[in-house]
């Protein structure tokens, strides 16, 4: 039998005075997964995380965590949730293992039993050997990693990662990656927001679309690619002819530009192939389409 | 659209509380400098230096007199920096509160949490300027030792407008407006160097709305052996305004951080 969803949004909306930043958002989490909620600068990702931590109060519509209302019951749901903020909010004061000890607190945690979870945490996140470290001495990557150490002291079943991988090197990104899959084999449900494509298509179950407010598709990644994209891309980039650009209008090609560079979508890899051809000299840049041109083909490439 | 329900604080702000707590063990050292080593020098220098000219003030000789009144504020003083500058740092640069919120403790509880502190920082450096003023031979009665729960609840009457001020500011700067417009003044005409019986009588009215009147009024018949009167009124007074400061300053933190 389907377990009921872990978040369940209907309806939801928000407002700041007269400003809508969350419209009419429909949402469902299954136990288990990783949905990744994806939108460009302002569109009401973190308000949307913060109503789902009860420290927003919606402006109408429902939101349950664990089958429990947000608004009656804050308390009890984020007892059960951890959360990874976009900013790091470690607490400066205190060396590493100290700012597990004092956050357990705050969950009325304590005791041999949470010792030998700070033990394990931060042997799990590779710490180990900063335990006595002060925070400001930490580097990006460290600081993010005890994060989700702090985020996983509550032993929550929802794990909230905003922006997790933000300005981290690659290493300490793949390294978060794989805990990530870690944690979500390990039956947690997980609720991410990037603005990292290869990251949510790696790590993502389900993905959500939104902008300005509104959830604009939602889907696996495979299926939202087949659904809002062709499936070839080819990149030109260069001056181009007027001329050539034109005769393109004559193809079953979708053609979108940006600056200097051209992106040229079809379906069929011949019509593409013989598209490329006509570009040879720039040379062409063919790959199969990505999240990326979902992402921007719904929300537009224009700058926020 | 403030949430002006009543505070339901829990357990949990003895955890905020704590956790200061475990700070200010870790700066302890360094910090008694300041805390013992100011008031020496404000107590020698006034108390000694203007003492030699006044002698007695109220029938009271002026150290002890001074220094009875000095106590009182510097409860006053200490909860009020911090509550401003240090809760400040906690709610804005440093986000304290915003990863504190992500767990079952509340905005009523880290407001909670953070009175109590400020009040138990102020008992701290209202009992380092007792122990300056003992060795200066300037405590007259043992009755002193009483004075420390009601310097607990002066820190606590004037941590509450400290966080409030706090809750709506926009910057440090903003702080140095409350400091020299209500802080400054109330330090001058509360009784602290003279007895507010000196003021002129529109001035006096005024000056007895004022928490710092009343905690001088409990306190300096304390160090110095004599009866207080009008115990009850005094100490009522602190407590009513303690409880009014904290609803306000809830209210005001929730508008701030709950959005």
């Amino acid at each position: 039998m389907d377990r009921p969803p872990v978040v369940t949004c209907n309806q939801l909306c928000k407002n700041y005075g007269s400003t809508p930043v969350v419209r009419d958002l429909d949402l469902a989490i299954l136990p288990g997964t990783c949905y990744g909620l994806l939108g460009p600068n302002g569109a009401g990702k973190t308000t949307t995380l913060r109503m789902l931590l009860g420290l927003s109060p919606p402006t109408s519509g429902t939101l349950k965590v664990f089958d429990r209302d947000i608004t009656a019951h804050p308390r009890e749901i984020r007892a059960r949730t951890g959360v990874v903020p976009q900013a790091d909010n470690l607490d400066p004061d205190f060396t590493v293992a100290e700012n597990l000890r004092v956050y357990a607190q705050y969950f009325r945690l304590g005791g041999p039993e949470i010792e030998q979870r700070i033990d394990r945490l931060l042997k799990m996140v590779e710490l180990e050997n900063q335990r006595h470290m002060r925070i400001p001495k930490l580097s990006g990557g460290m600081k993010r990693r005890l994060t989700i150490a702090r985020a996983l002291i509550n032993e929550p079943e929802l794990l909230v990662l905003d922006e997790p991988t933000t300005g981290l090197d690659p290493q300490a990104r793949h390294m978060i990656w794989a805990l990530v899959h870690r944690l979500k084999r390990s039956g947690k449900t997980i609720l991410l927001t990037t603005h990292y494509m290869e990251e949510a298509e790696r790590l993502c179950d389900n993905i959500g679309i939104i902008d300005n407010g509104r959830l604009l598709t939602e889907g696996d990644p495979r299926s939202l690619i087949l659904e809002h994209s062709e499936a070839h891309v080819v990149e030109i980039r260069g001056d181009l002819d007027p001329g050539v650009v034109s005769s393109l209008d004559t193809t079953d090609c979708r053609v979108e530009r940006m600056e200097d560079t051209l992106y040229i979508y079809a379906d069929d890899a011949d019509t593409l192939s013989s598209v490329a051809e006509s570009f040879h000299a720039m040379e062409p840049l063919r790959r199969p389409a990505n999240l990326e041109d979902v992402f921007l083909r719904l929300t537009g490439r224009d700058l926020r | 659209m403030t949430d002006w329900s009543l505070p339901t604080p829990r357990r949990e702000a003895l955890a905020v509380w704590y956790r200061n707590i475990l700070v200010w063990k870790k700066m302890a050292i360094g910090s008694a400098l300041t805390q013992f080593g100011e008031p020496f020098i404000y107590l020698l220098g006034l108390g000694y230096g203007l003492g030699m000219f006044i002698g007695e003030m109220a029938e009271i000789p002026y150290l002890a007199f001074l220094a009875s009144g000095f106590v009182a504020f510097s409860a006053t003083n200490t909860a009020t920096f911090e509550g401003m500058w240090s809760v400040y740092t906690r709610m804005v640069p440093q986000q304290t509160y915003e990863a504190i919120l992500a767990t079952p403790t509340r905005v009523d509880d880290i407001v909670l949490g953070e009175l109590l502190w400020c009040a138990t920082k102020g008992l701290f450096s209202g009992t380092a300027i007792l122990v300056v003023a003992t060795i200066l031979g300037a405590v007259e009665s043992w009755t002193a030792i009483f004075a420390l729960p009601i310097l607990f609840l002066t820190g606590f009457c004037f941590a509450a407008p400290a966080l409030i001020m706090t809750a709506v500011a926009r910057g440090y700067e903003f702080f140095t407006y409350y400091y020299t417009l209500v802080i400054t003044p109330m330090f001058i005409l509360s009784g602290v160097f003279y007895p507010t019986t000196a003021l002129p009588e529109v001035m006096q009215s005024v000056v007895s709305f004022l928490p710092l009147t009343h905690a001088v009024s409990i306190i300096r018949p304390l160090v110095i052996g004599q009866p207080i009167s009008d115990f009850w009124f005094h100490f009522s007074y602190l407590c009513v305004f303690g409880a009014v400061g904290m609803y306000i300053a809830v209210a005001m933190v929730r508008r701030r951080l709950i959005i």
